[in-house]
């Protein structure tokens, strides 16, 4: 029987505040999902800590939610011992990228074969609009009694030098767009981010919904708001490594296009690398049988309880005597 | 010279002596005997002093003593710093280069070192200024010295191998002083070549150079060192035996209880076991089996490793990692996760001196109470620690056992003292190993049934499922939960929900049996009473010998499960003791006071010690002597080690 959409609602009531950034991405999340028809079962979400963090409970699959900024971790080791598991990790901007950090650099370096979204909203919500690593220097969003005095970090392009394998952008307003993402991420062989451009109705009252469909900015030819979003690929812009030389000239491509922000934000497929091996490939290089006999497939133990494991051999390269 | 022999290198780091002792320890093995290895070493890579200790006997020995027969050093600063070890009858091998090297002038001497070194000259009334005048003095109390021309001899190597560069020969002085050594004791050399092929493994030449080295310094001794008195012999035995230190044994035990996913950061001394896992990680086809495998991962820092392990025990595999202090203060914030959401994970702990830094390369036993109360919150969890080295290996084993069972952390509490000691064995049996994965359930279990992750029960045990099974879905969060796993705040909920984790410590306290938790040695009827925990066991078994000698009557009562600490015995045992003592390697008597908890029963006495070096079986000795001689202070403080 063909999975549907309400294959992969739960019923929990969900909380987010009335026009949350979340619901777009949820519902995404489901549609892909749903477009993939990827039973619940075989799927694991995770999430960190945070207003994103709630996400798993609204997904009918696996949920994990896990620590404040742990999530990339905890999800790691899953999918290390059950790599038939579809991972697909949440995060939140404060979560990935500043308590967290030290984990979003080094799952890079691992390609591990998995999805990360990151809800990236510019505050932290769920203790009452803090500054996130993200937000700009000198923006004040209106719970911050003073500008922000830090750089923001931007997702995109410390994922490019940290060794993600597939980065994208997206925003959580474009249902259909995000769902593409979102597939074209869980495809992807490796370590895929897609960075979720969200707006936060309660805390960020700079990047709101009507910033990004920029109606402070009318085109007096047509009299329309100017939005600040535009697709990559409608520009010709192609970040697809189709062969391995492509590899450096392609990361710096996609280095000048995440600097772009302000008045002219790209969203789409910033860079694209299936040349590189993934962790589990790396992995089957040393343990030949790892793909088809992973940890959590192994016996260990015969039906009486008497190990399988053969230290013998290991016993004897200890012996002295006898 | 009685039953056992104590032959110590000491050298600065990087120069060999861990590789000389390696060597030595596996021609004594080799010979019949038993052998007992303890390795100091600094946290420092190149140039700061280091030792390794080799105790051997005829006879199982499972301790140091406060005694060297035979000092070998590479340099003048080990000779400075144990003479004075160096027991009546034994000697010290020396280079004749360091004899007129001025003491005050070694710089690699700390001040506080000699103001102890001061303080023992000015007792015994000397003031010798080079290492030649030290000796001259350690030499009254019947200690031979054996000067050697390290260089000239190894010069003479040199030209017989071809090779003349003075870096590479000098390289050499640790095999050339291991020879010295070897013909002063004049033991069969055919079980000294055997170990250098063994050492050197897979490198003909680097073999043949050193058997050519050891050999020669080995004749010079023989012919120059006629009269040493010693007699290193070896014996027959037909017993199969291993020797290996505790990282091994811990390894070898995870990897007998099925342990699939091993994560860790870098960290002394508890990477030595990771290295060896990763080193081993396919294993041999058992049966018509396929070869199984462990991963080990080395990731960003302890945070990664204990959640990582966490994230892959929810699959349904054994996972584990492996940490010192440090490490597991990070760890505290994942622990709790893995207790709130019931997941079976084991951490491998090995104490240093703490807090900090601390101590990074020494002994502790400072953290007993860390591990079992790390983390916010109450949960559940299982200490147990191991008190030698062949426990490390049935321990890893069980740790598993007891995570799967209860569905909750295991902190398998191990020290410095026990990883980085060496000793012989008679072969494990990994048939005594026995896995028990608890109620963990499959698809097929759960045909047709609703399936709640943390289901109400009465033992507060819920059967487990790995996420990814077909037929079921369920949610973990660190949040308060139902028993699908969806967030709660509910007030009833919780109430419930605590109890239910916090039952199964309850369920865990009455099931595990007493044997597992306690071992008891000596006579059941003595008044005196030893209380201690992990590796100050081997000491405290032959300071009872040593007072059972003495006609002294005492039992020994080793805590191996602390939490949850089998109060109804402990208690029986100790309302029978006129006198309780309490052995530690920390300030405080940590396991005594965690007794006195439970029991309201207070020890009489406590042997303390936090110098970042073991017991010695010597120092128990004369504490337990004095308090049987009724003239021992509540706290006495020990100090031996260098």
């Amino acid at each position: 029987m063909a999975l549907k959409l309400a294959d992969y609602r739960t019923h929990v009531f969900n909380d987010w505040c009335p026009g949350c950034g979340n619901f777009g991405i949820l519902a995404s999340l489901q549609m892909a999902l749903a477009d993939l028809e990827l039973q619940p079962s075989r799927v694991a979400i995770f999430s960190g800590i945070g207003c994103h963090g709630k996400t798993p409970h609204f997904v009918n699959a696996y949920g994990i939610h896990t620590l404040h900024g742990r999530v990339l971790p905890f999800a790691t080791g899953a999918k290390l011992a059950n790599p038939e598991l579809e991972v697909i990790v949440h995060g939140g901007d404060g979560d990935g990228l500043g308590i967290g950090a030290a984990h979003f650099v080094n799952t890079g370096r691992r390609n591990m074969d998995m999805t990360y979204i990151i809800h990236d909203n510019g505050v932290y919500g769920l203790t009452k609009g803090q500054a996130s690593p993200t937000l700009k220097l000198g923006v004040k969003t209106k719970a911050l009694p003073k500008p922000n005095i830090n750089e923001g970090i931007n997702p995109v392009t410390l994922a490019l030098v940290t060794g993600y394998t597939f980065i994208a952008r997206s925003y959580c307003y474009d249902v259909v767009h995000l769902k593409e993402t979102i597939k074209k991420a869980i495809k992807h062989k490796g370590m895929a981010l897609v960075v979720v451009q969200q707006w936060c109705p309660t805390y960020n009252d700079i990047n709101t919904k009507e910033w990004y469909n920029g109606e402070d900015r009318i085109d007096p030819a047509t009299g329309k708001p100017v939005p600040r979003l535009y697709r990559l690929e409608e520009t010709g812009y192609d970040g697809i490594v189709h062969n391995p030389d492509e590899t450096i000239p392609k990361t710096l491509a996609a280095l000048a296009k995440a600097y772009e922000w302000g008045d002219r934000i790209p969203i789409g497929v910033f860079y694209q690398n299936e040349f590189v091996s993934t962790y589990q490939e790396r992995i089957s290089q040393r343990i030949a049988d790892y793909p088809g006999y992973p940890p959590a497939k192994q016996v260990i133990a015969d039906e009486h309880g008497k190990p399988v494991t053969g230290i013998r051999k290991l016993l004897d390269e200890l012996k002295v005597t006898g | 010279m009685g039953d056992d022999f104590i032959w110590m290198a000491g050298g600065p780091q990087g120069s060999g002596v861990d590789t000389s002792a390696n060597i030595f320890a596996r021609a004594c093995c080799y010979g019949g005997l038993h052998v007992y290895g303890k390795r100091e070493y600094s946290s420092n890579i190149k140039g700061m002093h280091s030792y390794f200790q080799i105790r051997v006997s005829p006879k199982e020995i499972g301790a140091i003593v406060d005694r060297v027969n035979l000092l070998c050093t590479f340099d003048a600063e080990s000779v400075v710093r144990h003479a004075w070890e160096v027991a009546p009858g034994g000697g010290i091998i020396c280079d004749t280069e360091v004899l007129g090297t001025k003491i005050s002038g070694i710089p690699s001497l700390p001040s506080p070192f000699f103001e102890e070194f001061n303080k023992t000259l000015d007792e015994k009334g000397i003031h010798p200024e080079t290492v030649g005048d030290l000796l001259s003095e350690v030499k009254k109390s019947n200690v031979r010295i054996y000067a050697v021309p390290y260089l000239e001899l190894l010069k003479e190597i040199g030209k017989e191998i071809g090779e003349e560069q003075l870096s590479k020969i000098t390289r050499m002085i640790n095999v050339l002083t291991l020879g010295v050594s070897f013909g002063i004791v004049n033991y069969e050399q055919k079980y000294v070549d055997k170990a250098i092929n063994m050492i050197f493994g897979k490198k003909p030449k680097i073999i043949s150079m050193n058997l050519l080295a050891l050999n020669k310094a080995y004749d010079y001794a023989r012919k120059n060192f006629k009269d040493a008195g010693f007699d290193l012999k070896s014996v027959e035995t037909n017993e199969e035996r291993i020797f290996l230190q505790g990282t091994q044994a811990v390894a070898l035990g995870k990897l007998a209880g099925g342990c699939r996913i091993q994560t860790y950061y870098p960290i002394t001394p508890a990477a030595d076991e990771s290295e060896y896992l990763e080193e081993k990680q396919v294993f041999e086809p058992e049966g018509n089996m396929p070869a199984g495998a462990i991963i080990v991962m080395q990731t960003e820092d302890e945070i990664a490793a204990i959640t990582m392990a966490t994230g892959a025990a929810l699959t349904g595999v054994r996972s584990a990692t492996s940490t010192s202090g440090p490490g597991f203060s990070l760890m505290a914030e994942g622990l709790g996760w893995a207790g709130i959401n019931e997941v079976p994970v084991v951490i491998n702990y090995y104490q240093r001196g703490a807090p900090s830094t601390g101590l990074p390369t020494r002994h502790g036993q400072d953290d007993l109470r860390f591990a079992i109360h790390a983390s916010h919150g109450e949960f559940p969890r299982i200490v147990l620690c191991s008190g030698d080295i062949e426990e490390c290996f049935y321990d890893a084993a069980r740790a598993f056992n007891y995570a799967e069972h209860y569905q909750t952390p295991v902190i398998h509490l191990i020290d410095k003292a026990l990883a980085n000691s060496n000793k012989s064995y008679k072969m494990f049996d990994p048939g005594r190993v026995r896995i028990d994965r608890g109620q963990l359930l499959t698809a097929a279990d759960i045909s047709g049934k609703t399936y709640q992750r943390f289901e109400f029960t009465d033992s507060g045990i819920s059967p487990r499922l790995p996420i990814g099974t077909p037929g079921a879905i369920f949610w973990y969060t660190g949040d308060e939960h139902n028993e699908s796993g969806h967030i709660t705040e509910e007030p009833m909920m919780r109430t419930r929900m605590v109890a239910k984790r916090m039952k199964k410590l309850e369920t865990a306290d009455r099931e595990i049996p007493v044997e597992e938790r306690v071992n008891f040695f000596g006579d059941e009827d003595a008044s005196v009473t030893v209380v201690s925990w992990g590796s100050p066991k081997g000491a405290i078994l032959e300071a009872m010998d040593m007072l059972r000698k003495d006609g002294q009557k005492i039992n020994f009562l080793q805590v191996r499960i602390p939490h949850p600490l089998p109060k109804d015995y402990i208690e029986k045992v100790l309302n029978k003791a006129a006198k309780k003592i309490a052995i530690e390697g920390n300030y405080s008597g940590q396991l005594a006071g965690i007794i006195r908890e439970k029991t309201g029963i207070p020890m009489d006495y406590f042997i303390l010690k936090w110098n970042g070096r073991p017991m010695s079986a010597d120092e128990i000795y004369k504490a337990l002597l004095l308090i049987t001689q009724d003239k021992a202070q509540t706290r006495q403080v020990l100090t031996g080690g260098s």
